[in-house]
């Protein structure tokens, strides 16, 4: 093989000196693995004398011992006689409550704050640019703490401040209507889903046969059937019932409704507007990096505006945008860690609460790494899929 | 710019023009073009003038006119009397040397007042592009071990303290600056062992920086607070300050590394090629020729990076050093004061983005003069 391809220089025999690049690189990493083996198997070796000493057994059997620690903030069942485990899923469960929905509101608010900046309207650029500067150039802890202690100026449940009926600003969070959710209730949302996919399904296949023949097929009586009709008819079927529950002020606490605990309505702001200042940024930069001659040759096209945004400038814009978005998105997920400063128990929190309880500091801390890691490496995928998806297609 | 710009976008009418002349015409053209250029622009400008107004009013009352600017002693009656309508900034008078110094002793405060005036020279004499000179290292190394002097002192009359009294503004720059001092050396060597060709020295540096990118610094921060004692023979027994200094070095590092790597991508080959022809060796070839090219690439991104971590020194509060912010929340659990958080919290935002924001500035300006060549 080696005679027939010429541009491979022979090769020279080894030579047992640094000066052969072969050798010297083997040497240095034999060299670094071997002292990071050495300064692990160390540490390693300390930890196991320390934790004789202290009597505290390694292992994660603690996990099936009775928790004992109150979680006043849950959405899945829980009790203090529950095992650490349950707790630890609670928290999981609480980190993914607040990081998704910061998300969302992160990336509409950041959105439109970045699109504010780029408004024509003098007034209303110069108040975007004010937004992102303070927020941005302020510790979010800080943040945090300012809006926590906010909440906790708000008046008491008695005085709640009342913008709509139905919505209660006080001391004890913000409480909203909420609509209880039965089976039947379930099967409807499990419907409308399940319309939706295949709406997007149908939907791709049209505009593949439209590819074709150049016929245009409407899609939305598809929509109408799949995403209303079929919801609509599984809920009369099995006799889902849609009131609004509103919540009511009894003694000194609010009955019904859904309520966001202060400490997790603060923990939300702070880390929504935290974050939406740096998407503002990022969105700004990528619509201004799409050259205005795209939307200039669409417009002589005779494209309509709507289309120009969204078939022309959106996609390419959205190419710069979703890289520095995805380390946003992962930013938000990891602080939202601090939940630990105002008492929302997230996963941080009971994992510190365990450690202190227990001793187990070495599994606690093993515990939130591997939560975290396994987030952060799910959020990646995804954006990277969807990085992949919306890249651009190269001849 | 395309070239139609140059040309008189709209002529106006002889009538206009002429208006335009005058002072008072230009301020209506500016106002007619930024302001109220078509109906929905109009409208926004009402709407957030009307509510910029609000806001505006309702800040100045409680800030400004109805705020109590001092008071006797402990006696805050006149501020709990105004709650609500009017600030206290009678807390900041009162509070000011701990929020700043933390327990630091009283009669010798002027030696972290003049460790903080060291760091701002230092900060600012970096900056200037004139000292990016090898002299300037070396004016790190006096300057941070000046401070440490001034900071434990035990010399020349002046009495020894202990870091444990330590807290407040000096704490959180040294929290920084020894952070970046060594974080970013650091960072730099693993940045090279990210790219090198060298399997098993590349996934070492890949695991660390994913590894600590990977988690959040408060699980870092409890590994140094709480796990880093147990990693520890018998009987050495590490400051709790240096024990987060240390985990503050790890975290810049991997961080840093991220920004340097980008730089370095960004160096074209010819020039690595060039040195190997040249018979540079590995670390001539990087220290001589990649990496003053790939360092210059991103000084943007680079204080950004300083900015985030100035701010996240601030995460301390959660294992208990006291650096600006715990200081500030310590000041106020005094029950007298209690009432007055968003006043201390304000004093000490002002402080942190003061910082931060003379970092944006700058390294925005770096990013202007570099698109303009």
């Amino acid at each position: 093989m080696t005679t027939s391809t010429p541009k491979r220089p022979p090769a020279r025999p080894w030579r047992l000196s640094l000066s052969d690049p072969r050798v010297a690189g083997l040497f240095w990493q034999i060299l670094v693995v071997a002292i990071a083996v050495a300064v692990v198997a160390w540490l390693w070796s300390n930890a196991v004398h320390n934790l004789s000493v202290r009597r505290i057994s390694t292992g994660f059997a603690f996990l099936g011992r009775e928790a004992g620690m109150p979680i006043a903030d849950s959405w899945i069942d829980y009790t203090p006689k529950n095992t650490y485990l349950r707790a630890f899923i609670v928290g999981v469960v609480n980190t993914l409550r607040v990081a998704v929905i910061g998300i969302v509101l992160a990336t509409v608010i950041g959105t439109l704050v970045g699109i504010a900046r780029l408004s024509s309207n003098w007034l209303l650029a110069r108040l975007a640019a004010v937004y992102v500067e303070v927020l941005r150039d302020l510790p979010l802890l800080l943040q945090l703490l300012f809006w926590y202690v906010l909440m906790q100026g708000l008046p008491a449940a008695r005085q709640a401040w009342k913008p709509v009926d139905g919505v209660y600003l006080s001391n004890r969070g913000l409480v909203l209507p909420s609509v209880p959710l039965h089976e039947a209730n379930d099967w409807t949302l499990v419907a409308l889903a399940a319309g939706v996919i295949v709406f997007l399904i149908v939907r791709r296949r049209l505009i593949a046969q439209q590819m074709l023949d150049g016929k245009a097929r409407p899609a939305w009586p598809y929509a109408l059937g799949l995403i209303i009709a079929l919801p609509a008819l599984v809920s009369w079927l099995l006799g889902a019932s849609w009131s609004v529950m509103l919540p009511e002020l009894r003694g000194f606490n609010f009955v019904g409704g859904l309520t966001l605990a202060p400490e997790y309505f603060a923990l939300l702001i702070a880390l929504v507007t935290y974050t939406s200042a740096f998407i503002a940024e990022i969105v700004r930069s990528g619509i201004q990096a799409v050259p205005r001659g795209q939307s200039d040759a669409a417009k002589a096209l005779g494209l309509k505006r709507s289309f120009v945004l969204q078939h022309i400038v959106l996609p390419q814009a959205l190419r710069v945008i979703i890289p520095p978005m995805t380390s946003q998105y992962l930013n938000l997920t990891k602080n939202s860690s601090l939940a630990v400063a105002v008492g929302y128990q997230d996963i941080v929190s009971i994992a510190n609460t365990t450690l202190n309880q227990t001793g187990q500091a070495i599994e606690s801390i093993a515990l939130i790494m591997m939560v975290f890691l396994t987030i952060s490496l799910g959020i990646s995928l995804f954006m990277n899929w969807y990085n992949a998806r919306i890249a651009l297609v190269e001849r | 710019m395309s070239s139609v710009a140059h040309l008189p976008q709209d002529p106006l009418p002889i009538g206009r023009r002429r208006a335009q002349r005058t002072l008072g015409g230009q301020i209506v053209a500016w106002l007619r073009a930024n302001l109220f250029a078509s109906v929905t622009s109009s409208i926004m400008t009402l709407l957030l003038l009307f509510v910029l107004g609000k806001a505006c009013i309702a800040l100045w009352q409680w800030g400004i006119a109805n705020a109590v600017w001092i008071v006797s002693g402990n006696d805050t009656s006149a501020c709990r009397a105004l709650r609500g309508v009017g600030a206290c900034w009678a807390v900041i008078p009162e509070k000011y040397r701990f929020i700043l110094f933390g327990t630091y002793p009283f009669s010798e405060q002027w030696r972290p007042a003049l460790a903080v005036l060291i760091f701002i020279a230092l900060f600012v004499v970096s900056s200037r592009r004139s000292f990016w000179r090898k002299e300037l290292f070396l004016l790190w190394v006096v300057a941070l071990i000046a401070i440490g002097c001034l900071m434990w002192g035990g010399f020349l009359g002046m009495s020894f303290v202990t870091q444990d009294r330590w807290g407040g503004l000096p704490v959180t720059l040294i929290l920084a600056t020894f952070g970046l001092a060594f974080g970013f050396p650091l960072g730099i060597l693993v940045a090279l062992g990210r790219r090198s060709k060298l399997p098993a020295i590349r996934s070492l540096c890949v695991l660390y920086v994913e590894l600590i990118r990977g988690v959040p610094l408060i699980s870092l921060l409890f590994m140094a607070s709480v796990m880093f004692p147990l990693f520890m023979p018998d009987g050495v027994n590490i400051d709790k300050l240096l024990r987060a200094q240390i985990a503050f070095i790890l975290y810049a590092g991997a961080y840093l590394a991220e920004v340097v790597r980008g730089g370095l991508q960004a160096v074209p080959r010819g020039q690595y090629e060039a040195a190997d022809a040249l018979g540079l060796s590995y670390w001539e070839k990087n220290a001589l020729i990649v990496l003053p090219q790939a360092i210059r690439h991103v000084i943007p991104p680079l204080v950004n990076t300083f900015i985030a971590f100035f701010k996240d020194t601030s995460l301390v509060l959660i294992i208990g050093i006291f650096d600006l912010l715990t200081t500030a929340k310590t000041a106020i659990v005094d029950p007298a004061w209690q009432a007055f958080s968003v006043e201390v919290y304000v004093f000490v935002g002002v402080i942190y983005f003061v910082f931060c924001f003379a970092m944006s500035r700058y390294s925005r300006g770096l990013e202007a003069q570099r698109a303009h060549g």
